[in-house]
């Protein structure tokens, strides 16, 4: 493929037709703060933050829709850019609710790191914000709009990845806000919680509402796994503290057969993984109640029972339904048990239920 | 699938969504193909009975009667076939049995069909131009065109289709099964069917038998194909079946005929439960064994696209709670059989060694983003769509295949056709769904769902009980009346244990595949006290 070479900060990099400047500068690991860019999402050119400066070019272009042409010469970060960029993120603080200490995504917020690296101390005096109730409708999403930045990331996982199209910018006089359709709220809406706008936005503007003062981030252990359901095999990271799995995420950058996607079965049902309804101990049936046994009364009571009924009625006389959620391990198990140790070619599993 | 996933929103041109009610049950995959339409790339052609979400999307919808799927099928390919619009090249080179094809679609002509299914003759021709026009067509279907005494008939009769239009062996072209459950297809792969041994090798076929018998260290292995899931529970009503060992299972739920499920495993001498929760059928166990979840243990699945991934422990199983496999290998050595592995990995190596389709893997070239079967050696990258260049049997069969009713149907008595199946939020017998608060408060309760023109008729509205009857059983619950649900039809979800639709469906079993089938049966509907 045809490649062309741009300069950024002094430096010679390499980038294909039809990138932009900012996917250029990221490939060749020159940094450019972003807020509105998600890589697995449409450029939209919202928060400016990307803003650099072009050579030949007027004014402060943002490098996440310039596309980039052979022989430009891009500076990244000026002090000029960095002064822009200050005021950006001065005003986005000064019109939300952006406090760390009680936010439950403190620590894995976007905007704190970008406050952090561009060296603010105070949070800006301005005109106090219009607050907007908090939506709490339902037991999967937890939307408080306060600490929106107006990124339009949800909007554009909705309505361009999962295309579900339930939430747009609306434009209310000057204010614009994320909204479902008559800003119902998320649990009246058309919404069915794959929960992909909570995984792009960058603050804690959307939430898992199980994960809230379940574990602060920096406290959580990630597991990549393949999700429980259906066939589809989603990749996805169980979030675990301590023994419990207290979120579900998946990321665009897990290889995989979703993309990044997940839907509300892979992301909000595992309550189940830790619920107090669990098997704990094996269980007999004694006097026709189950009572608890040990695993060497109940194994050892079993063997005994089938090897009995094998003896006197045969092997076909035992049947073993595997099962289409156990493991590949499992199965292949449950088949040389029932083949190689009973005898038996019944196993069966409900593929077909 | 004979595709991969990605292949939907990438290569097809055509989609044909049958029998799948794609952004409920497999929503991810859903949002591949609506991406695929948006973009102006892919035109859907919806058939189902129901008004799916799909329908808003497709360029057509044919609304078949249930039961009817092989007639519109050999409709569709009566079309292809009269007005040449079918592949010559492929025919020719891959496939054999065209004269029967056609001989046997021949009474299908557009009218015919459209008095057998209720699809107009107009419709079904232009879906037939449409699905003939693509370069990559690709069929996507699940268990509504399974679940039906003529299930194994109307998969034949989508490979037909798929045949004649040279729609196999190409990216985005082929035949896509979606799988309910996560690990239906490793289950399949891997030995969990009373036929096949691992890898679809016969149980009948001697050479396979003695492989896995000297594999295994044992003298011989049974050779006679053994019972499925209701032919045991017919075998264990009759007696003849004394004992039954359910890993993860919930028969007494998602089983056809409920009275007849728990008739039989009451007259066991044995029946083992291992589950996660004391579900329905654990209740009625002898002994019940804690097992552990997805999360709390190492191990693979095989998505639906073939794809094996990994599995991997993040927390400690509750209590006592045992891997499932970790419980079968104490069992076998309790049994006289040592039974022992190191780790999953091992596990993985010995069955990779007896299963073709997986030889190459191993958990080390699995990491990324796992290996497609088959993966005959541990250079083979994977395959992401079958049946380029040749059939494993050479040639692709042409089957003809004969529409023949459904085991039941309308009545005086049951004017109604039931159909069951799945909704977004829960999952099968919903033992794990149900205990995940979230999708539970979206769909807490078993729904009737109606159309508005019989609820009106039935004097029923939104929310009120009602009463479903069939031949076999009776259930209550609140009625949804909607117009996703056919006129002269009800829906009803399975997942709830408490008004199990399965107390309502029919046993009668597709011949070949042993489906229930679930999807038609009769029944009459009428308002209730709650
Ligand atoms: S959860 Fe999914 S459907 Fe609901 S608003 Fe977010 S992205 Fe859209
Ligand atoms: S809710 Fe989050 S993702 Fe959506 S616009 Fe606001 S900050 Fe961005
Ligand atoms: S996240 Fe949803 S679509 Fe993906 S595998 Fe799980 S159940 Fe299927």
């Amino acid at each position: 493929m045809d490649t062309f070479t741009i300069t950024a900060d002094g430096k010679e990099i390499e980038g294909r037709p039809g990138q932009t400047v900012l996917q250029v500068c990221q490939d060749a690991n020159v940094s450019i703060p972003t807020l509105c860019h998600h890589p697995a999402l449409k450029p939209y050119g919202g928060c400016r933050l990307c803003v650099v400066e072009i050579e030949g070019m007027r004014g402060l272009p943002a490098a996440c829709t310039t596309p980039a042409t052979a022989g430009m010469v891009v500076h990244t970060h000026t002090d000029l850019l960095h002064r822009a960029r200050r005021t950006i993120l001065e005003l986005l603080l000064a019109n939300g609710d952006h406090d760390c200490l009680v936010c439950n995504a403190n620590g894995s917020c976007e905007l704190q790191t970008l406050v952090y690296e561009h060296e603010i101390e105070h949070r800006p005096e301005g005109e106090p914000f219009t607050r907007r109730p908090i939506d709490d409708s339902n037991a999967m999403i937890r939307r408080d709009l306060n600490k929106c930045v107006l990124c339009s990331r949800c909007v554009r996982a909705c309505m361009d990845h999962q295309v579900n199209g339930v939430i747009d910018v609306a434009a209310r006089g000057s204010e614009s806000v994320i909204a479902t359709f008559n800003d119902m709220p998320l649990g009246d809406s058309e919404c069915v919680f794959c929960g992909e706008c909570v995984q792009v936005c960058p603050t804690g503007a959307l939430l898992e509402k199980r994960a809230q003062f379940a574990s602060q981030p920096w406290a959580l252990r990630r597991v990549r796994t393949t999700c429980t359901y259906c066939g589809v095999g989603c990749q996805l990271e169980l979030n675990v503290r301590g023994n419990s799995v207290v979120k579900v995420t998946s990321s665009h950058e897990l290889p995989g057969p979703n993309g990044g996607s997940l839907c509300v079965k892979g992301r909000f049902a595992s309550d189940f993984i830790g619920h107090p309804d669990r098997l704990t101990h094996p269980l007999i049936r004694q006097n026709g109640k189950l009572r608890e046994a040990t695993w060497d009364e109940a194994l050892g009571h079993i063997a005994s029972k089938l090897s009995e009924i094998r003896s006197e009625h045969g092997p076909d006389s035992i049947a073993f339904f595997s099962s289409a959620r156990a493991t590949n391990e499992e199965n292949y198990l449950l088949n040389k048990l029932a083949r190689a140790v009973v005898g038996t070619n019944n196993i069966d599993h409900c593929a077909r239920l | 699938m004979t595709n991969s996933i990605a292949e939907l929103e990438n290569d097809a041109d055509v989609i044909l969504i049958t029998g799948s009610n794609t952004t409920q049950m497999h929503p991810v995959i859903s949002s591949f193909i609506k991406r695929a339409v948006r973009a102006g790339r892919t035109k859907v052609i919806v058939a189902d009975p129901r008004r799916i979400d799909m329908v808003e999307l497709a360029e057509i919808w044919l609304r078949q009667r249930g039961g009817t799927d092989v007639a519109w099928l050999n409709g569709l390919i009566h079309v292809i076939l009269a007005e040449d619009l079918y592949d010559h090249e492929f025919v020719e080179q891959r496939t054999e049995g065209l004269a029967e094809l056609k001989e046997a679609v021949a009474p299908y002509t557009p009218d015919r069909v459209e008095q057998i299914s209720g699809i107009p003759a107009d419709k079904l021709r232009s879906a037939a131009r449409l699905y003939a026009s693509a370069k990559a067509g690709s069929i996507v279907y699940a268990m509504g065109i399974t679940q039906h005494i003529s299930g194994t008939d109307a998969v034949k009769s989508l490979a037909n289709l798929a045949m004649i239009c040279g729609n196999l062996g190409i990216p985005g072209g082929g035949v896509n099964p979606l799988r309910g459950q996560n690990n239906v297809q490793g289950a399949c792969d891997l030995g969990a069917l009373p036929n096949v041994l691992p890898g679809y090798q016969l149980v009948t076929n001697v050479e396979a038998r003695a492989r896995f018998a000297e594999s295994w260290g044992v003298t011989g292995l049974p050779d006679r194909p053994g019972l499925t899931v209701v032919e045991v529970v017919h075998g264990a009503v009759e007696g003849s079946v004394k004992a039954l060992y359910v890993m993860g299972e919930n028969p007494m739920v998602s089983d056809p005929d409920l009275h007849h499920v728990k008739k039989g495993l009451r007259s066991l001498d044995l029946l083992v439960v291992q589950d996660l929760f004391l579900t329905e059928t654990a209740q009625i166990a002898d002994v019940v064994l804690p097992a552990a979840c997805f999360a709390e243990k190492d191990g693979t699945f095989t998505n639906t696209e073939r794809r094996v991934q990994r599995v991997r422990k993040a927390v400690d199983p509750p209590g006592q709670a045992r891997s499932d496999g970790d419980i079968i290998c104490d069992l076998a050595t309790r049994m006289g059989y040592p039974m022992a592995y190191d780790s999953a990995s091992d596990i993985f190596d010995e069955l990779a060694r007896l299963t073709p389709q997986y030889r190459g893997m191993s958990y080390g070239r699995l990491e990324g983003e796992g290996l497609q079967w088959p993966c005959p050696t541990s250079s083979h990258p994977g395959t992401k769509f079958l049946h380029k260049g040749v059939f494993p049997r050479g040639r692709g069969k042409l089957h003809p295949v004969e529409w023949i009713p459904p085991a039941e149907e309308r009545s005086r008595r049951f004017p109604f056709l039931l159909n069951t199946g799945r909704v977004l939020y829960q999952y099968h017998t919903g033992s794990m769904t149900r205990r995940s608060e979230g999708p539970n408060e979206r769909y807490p309760e078993c729904r009737v769902e109606m159309h508005p023109a019989d609820a009106k008729r039935l004097k029923i509205r939104d929310g009120d009980w009602v009463q479903v009857t069939s031949r076999r059983g009776s259930l209550k619950a609140r009625a949804a009346v909607g117009r996703v649900t056919p006129e002269g039809s009800v829906f009803i979800p399975f997942h709830f244990a408490e008004a199990a639709a399965n107390n309502l469906t029919i046993a009668a079993l597709d011949p070949v595949a042993k489906i229930p089938s679930y999807k038609v049966c009769a029944v009459r509907v009428a308002k209730a006290q709650p």
